[in-house]
């Protein structure tokens, strides 16, 4: 498997990964403000997002529908969907593309479910590698504690109540998690990952993720040409059309 | 009145049982002991004819059946048929999204239906799944990879037909040929006639290549529905014998 880089493409692929809880997500979402503003080219794609089979997840999971196979299958199908008509054509046209969660995500939910890691890995071996991936390695307990503080509603599938290991949702969230970082860790030396202490400030982990990314890609070589266009003048039917908002949490 | 024991009711015998690949966790393959029969084909190669006679044929002779079919899953059918209106699907895309779909029907019908002794009859199972992303392009290890969950079925029937009769047979039936059985997403002719028989002729040869790997049975599906017919339950019968 080769990275987008060695590809060839004129875009770069950073993926962030890391555990519920673990800031992943918000660590991304500064980074893209931050390229954003720097007049970087850069399109931000979500795990599990693809309008297209949204429905069937979602039916999926509400009525417990899913095996451990057709868990995998059908995030498989989300990020091919992603892959396909998104991310590859703007790699192509030179974006900074970043992922909240890659393959590894997969890679690391599916084998603990139980899929074999061959199968898994097979499937997602037409997409290549990240450019840069970010792993962000809090302590179990302190993930665990930032999604539970709140005792929110956790869903079956979140929590791994599939895999039976508790009656208890949140001590099955426990153990799920637990497990879900070995797999990461496992992983961590053959995937390259940066490994970010997300135990630390919010800010102390974007200043690391910024400079980081300065040294490793040349900033320049992504911006647009030419400014921004002018937004199109207000017409009377605008509101006819629905405007494809590129999802912020 | 007594009813009488009918002599002509077959206990199915145990057969060879097996994955493909690492298959489905869980399962006891020794426990599996309806049988499972496969009928591939183009559309208009007779596939429906021949599975409503094999269902009537098996019922009358005592045996319970279940049908299963490409698209038929509770999961992805409805998303599938949707996605595939829009023409909006890449082509790993649906090949996954029909991974699913399979996947779904074969734990949740195929494999307890063979569990409680029933005879599944598929029309279609992954290798016209495998024929087609072939003909796309896809790479022929990945797809052996992604169907490793599959169950050897007892048999398969592939109904060959010349493109030319099928053409014949779809258009006598629909007075068109289907999009997606014309391969026009591929767009080897902007005419739906030319793409049908290229396309046709391209997934044969997909088949061709696939028998290699996984020995099903060639029909020739150019005669009468009596003589297909016939051919099938001679070797369903074999299957039923255990052998």
């Amino acid at each position: 498997m080769k990275t987008f880089a060695e590809l060839n493409f004129p875009g770069r692929l950073i993926a962030v990964e890391g555990l519920d809880g673990s800031g992943k997500s918000t660590q991304i979402y500064l980074l893209k403000r931050w390229l954003e503003a720097e007049g970087v080219r850069v399109y931000f794609s979500e795990w599990n997002s693809s309008e297209l089979v949204k429905s069937a997840t979602s039916k999926g999971k509400k009525r417990e529908l899913l095996t451990p196979n057709t868990f995998s299958l059908i995030h498989a199908t989300d990020f091919a969907d992603r892959y396909e008509r998104h991310l590859l054509p703007l790699l192509r046209a030179g974006y900074v593309v970043l992922c909240d969660r890659y393959i590894f995500t997969a890679f690391a939910r599916d084998v603990v479910r139980g899929c074999p890691p061959a199968w898994v890995r097979g499937i997602y071996n037409f997409a290549a590698l990240p450019d840069l991936t970010f792993f962000f390695k809090s302590d179990l307990e302190v993930s665990l504690n930032r999604i539970l503080d709140g005792r929110p509603k956790l869903k079956f599938f979140e929590a791994g109540m599939d895999l039976r290991l508790s009656g208890d949702l949140y001590e099955s969230f426990r153990i799920f998690q637990g497990r879900i970082l070995e797999q990461y860790l496992a992983m961590s030396t053959e995937f390259d990952f940066i490994v970010i202490d997300a135990n630390q400030r919010v800010e102390a982990q974007q200043a690391i993720v910024r400079q980081l990314i300065s040294q490793r890609l040349d900033l320049a070589r992504f911006k647009r040409r030419s400014p921004l266009p002018l937004p199109p003048p207000v017409r009377r039917y605008e509101k006819a059309f629905e405007i494809d908002e590129e999802p912020v949490e | 009145m007594k009813a009488r024991t009918q002599p002509d009711i077959v206990i199915p015998k145990p057969g060879r049982r097996r994955f493909y690949g690492h298959g489905i966790a869980g399962v006891q393959l020794e426990e599996l002991v309806g049988k499972l029969i496969v009928v591939e084909g183009a559309d208009g190669s007779g596939r429906s004819t021949q599975i409503a006679r094999l269902v009537e044929w098996l019922e009358t002779t005592g045996h319970a059946t279940v049908q299963v079919g490409l698209k038929r899953s509770t999961l992805v059918s409805a998303e599938l048929e949707r996605a595939q209106e829009g023409n909006i699907l890449s082509r790993t895309t649906l090949s996954l999204f029909y991974a699913t779909d399979f996947a779904d029907q074969l734990e949740n019908i195929i494999l307890p239906a063979l569990k409680a002794g029933f005879i599944v009859l598929a029309d279609r199972y992954i290798y016209t799944l495998m024929a087609r992303d072939m003909v796309r392009g896809m790479d022929e290890p990945w797809l052996k990879n992604l169907y490793g969950i599959a169950l050897e079925p007892d048999a398969v029937f592939y109904l060959s037909v010349e493109p030319q009769e099928l053409v014949q047979r779809n258009l006598s039936k629909s007075a068109t040929l289907d999009y997606w059985e014309s391969g026009m997403d591929l767009g080897l002719s902007r005419d739906l006639f030319d793409s049908f028989v290229k396309y046709q002729t391209s997934t044969q040869a997909a088949f061709r290549q696939l028998q290699k790997s996984y020995g099903f049975t060639i029909v020739d599906g150019n005669r009468s529905v009596d003589a297909v017919n016939g051919e099938f339950r001679k070797k369903i019968m074999a299957v039923l014998a255990g052998k």
